[in-house]
């Protein structure tokens, strides 16, 4: 057996940000490789822990900042329900500044990668606005941001605001590639009652994977499709118009 | 009466599933659904009681009533009553003891007519220790393609997963893998884009690659929505299995956007466009999926898990996995729940006969690491687990979690003394990644397969 094989080529890495022509020493990483794994797993534990500064959502363009019913990290990781709750008093709030029945609704969550928010919608958010504006969408609601945010947290606002379609960006759970990488979740007519099976994801949207302006037509091309099908989930075809 | 005295104390439990799901081992998704033993005494009380119930009880009494819920019906369709006659008298600590004592072909024949709800019953009674012992005796062998399974084989599912279904990359990954000899159960990809024309496309490309080309011996997997893939099918796309996630309940299925006769529907349609292959269905479960749709009736995130055996059992597939420690903290906090479920999982698939391998992993919001998910795949590589996942590293760049990685497959292989199935194995020694079973000189070096292999090829 081989007692010890470097990296190789870099040429095929180049296609791809998994952890190729990495060498081994016997069957095991080599040393650079092992602590280079350690290193990127620390950065993402510490991601998931961080928390979106105040004042974020007003200079990423939200017009509301509200949040969900959980009290804290703890409770939000372990407790995923709070998460897709708003806290109480919420919708009296939100009420007060956005008027229900809008074509779309878009919204924007920490999730849990509160890193990925700030790294992605800076670009995503501006140009999605205009994109939903250019495939026919007259009245948006929002941006709503929301702290704490699960997915199904759409279909809270979604029960309030009762608008044609809901978009959720939202932080994933940070990978070792990368702790920047978010979600759109795509829901038509979001509210109670709702499932995973009634929404469509575009994820992996960061530099490495999905940009951020080709993720903000593919939304909103997302958006009006379903719209003309007046549905979405696992019965919405994308590609059908 | 569900009732018992432990130390001068007495204990009382309402159902027969408040017994079951206290009796459970500590995980945070029964504690999050508020059924969850209160205390360490009061789940070993629960045990107890247990121990003493007729496994005659769980068909009389599902999980879920069988006429509200399609689940329940296909673990009851799937019982083979001359294997239940045999086994519905004992209690189900008795159960424990016989599975302990006895043979490999003697625990299928019992597998075969166990509902589910039982196999989930003696699972909670065993140990770690005991549920790889039993799990390590049942040699299950299927057939797609290729064969698989099998006593003293470890194969994988390599898994060269890309963030944008980029083909050249996913290729890269493939390569490899490969080159670790990997890949033997099947070549799976999660797309990033779940629309028929990506799933096409990414399903012909690598179907040319490892059929066409490369001519390895194994299986082709694209794992979008059995809905999508049936569309690719139809469409004149290549893919060898149909692949689908299953849940535990009518309802939870439903949130997955699938039903028992969708996965009737998708059998029957690959069996009809490819009548060569044997078994065509793989699937995928794991434990938390039920309560996290919010269909799980009350009912423990284990005995769920047994339930989508009993599900995947009627539809003969080729593989099965967990993925275990994938879904959250709230479902399985740390790596000591992780090992826990990932014994269970395993140990309940086997004994239902299905072809089981476990998706060994982690999520960065858990309280696990590298080091916990090495330490399972060991126990279940020493408990037959039919195969693991490979990926570059161990980290899904599309996925982002934690796996098991091209260089773990390799060090279990030859800690343990695993081959892999022995056609893929032959092929990679004509290819010379093997020799006696383990990597050679050129082995973990992808430009083995790279520009100059394809030309000739």
């Amino acid at each position: 057996m081989s007692a010890l094989l470097r990296e190789t080529s870099r040429e095929p890495r180049e296609r791809t940000s998994a952890r190729i022509q990495v060498g081994r020493a016997g069957t095991r990483p080599t040393t650079a490789q092992l602590l280079r794994f350690q290193e990127d797993h620390a950065c993402a534990q510490d991601a998931v822990l961080a928390t979106v500064d105040a004042g974020t959502p007003g200079r990423l363009g939200c017009v509301l900042e509200s949040r969900s019913s959980a009290r804290d990290k703890t409770e939000y990781l372990r407790n995923p329900g709070t998460g897709r709750k708003l806290a109480e008093g919420e919708e009296g709030r939100i009420l007060a500044r956005i008027t229900p029945g809008a074509q779309v609704l878009v919204a924007v969550g920490d999730g849990l990668s509160p890193a990925a928010v700030e790294a992605q919608v800076p670009v995503l958010l501006p140009a999605l606005l205009g994109c939903l504006r250019k495939e026919g969408f007259e009245s948006i609601a929002g941006p709503v941001f929301v702290h704490l945010a699960r997915v199904g947290v759409l279909d809270a606002l979604g029960e309030i605001l009762r608008p044609e379609v809901g978009i959720l960006l939202v932080g994933e759970r940070p990978g070792l590639a990368t702790a920047l990488s978010l979600s759109a979740y795509l829901g038509y007519r979001p509210g109670p009652g709702r499932s995973d099976a009634d929404r469509n994801v575009l994820s992996n949207i960061h530099e490495g994977g999905i940009q951020p302006l080709q993720a903000a037509a593919m939304v909103a091309r997302w958006a009006a499709s379903m719209r003309r099908q007046a549905s979405s989930g696992v019965g919405f075809r994308p590609d059908a118009g | 009466m569900l009732q018992t005295r432990m130390r001068g104390r007495s204990w009382n439990f309402g159902s027969l599933y408040e017994v079951m799901a206290k009796a459970n081992a500590p995980k945070s998704g029964d504690r999050l659904a508020g059924i969850c033993a209160q205390s360490a005494q009061e789940r070993i009380a629960a045990r107890q009681v247990l121990s003493e119930i007729p496994v005659s009880r769980f068909l009389e009494e599902p999980a879920v009533p069988a006429e509200r819920d399609e689940v329940t019906r296909a673990i009851q369709a799937g019982i083979e009553p001359i294997a239940w006659a045999e086994i519905r008298g004992w209690s189900v600590g008795e159960l424990r003891e016989r599975i302990l004592a006895a043979n490999g072909p003697t625990l299928l024949r019992w597998g075969k007519g166990l509902p589910s709800e039982a196999i989930a019953a003696v699972a909670k009674l065993m140990s770690n220790l005991d549920l790889v012992s039993a799990s390590a005796k049942i040699a299950v062998d299927v057939r797609c393609r290729t064969r698989l399974g099998g006593s003293g084989i470890l194969s994988s599912r390599l898994q060269p997963n890309h963030p944008t279904d980029d083909l050249a990359g996913i290729l890269a990954s493939l390569d490899e893998g490969l080159s670790y000899a990997c890949g033997d159960a099947v070549v799976g990809i999660n797309p990033a884009d779940d629309s028929v024309g990506a799933v096409r496309r990414t399903a012909d490309a690598v179907s040319e690659h490892v059929h066409d080309v490369l001519g390895v011996p194994t299986q082709v997997s694209v794992l979008a929505h059995a809905t999508t893939q049936m569309e690719v099918l139809r469409q004149g796309g290549r893919l060898d299995l149909v692949f689908q996630s299953l849940a535990g309940t009518e309802d939870a299925c439903r949130s997955f956007g699938i039903s028992g006769q969708l996965l009737s529907e998708a059998r029957a349609c690959q069996k009809e466009l490819r009548p060569e292959l044997g078994q065509v269905m793989y699937f995928e479960t794991g434990q938390g999926s039920e309560l996290s749709a919010g269909a799980h009736h009350g009912i423990d995130q284990l005995t769920l898990e047994s339930r989508c055996h009993g599900l995947a059992r009627i539809h003969d597939p080729f593989l099965v996995n967990t993925v275990v420690g994938f879904i959250g903290p709230e479902y399985l906090a740390d790596g000591r729940e992780v090992a826990r479920a990932g014994l269970e999982d395993h140990f309940m698939g086997k004994l239902h006969g299905l072809p089981m391998g476990v998706d060994v992993c982690h999520t960065n919001h858990m309280d696990a690491d590298q080091n916990d998910l090495e330490s399972l795949a060991v126990l279940l590589a020493a408990a037959g687990c039919t195969f693991f996942m490979g990926v570059p590293m161990g980290d899904d760049v599309m996925l982002n979690y934690q796996t098991t990685s091209f260089h773990d497959l390799a060090t279990l292989r030859e800690t343990l003394g695993r081959r892999t199935a022995p056609a893929f194995e032959a092929w990679m020694e004509r290819e010379g990644i093997l020799r006696d079973g383990l990597l050679t000189e050129s082995a973990g070096d992808a430009r083995f397969f790279s520009a100059g292999r394809r030309r000739s090829a």
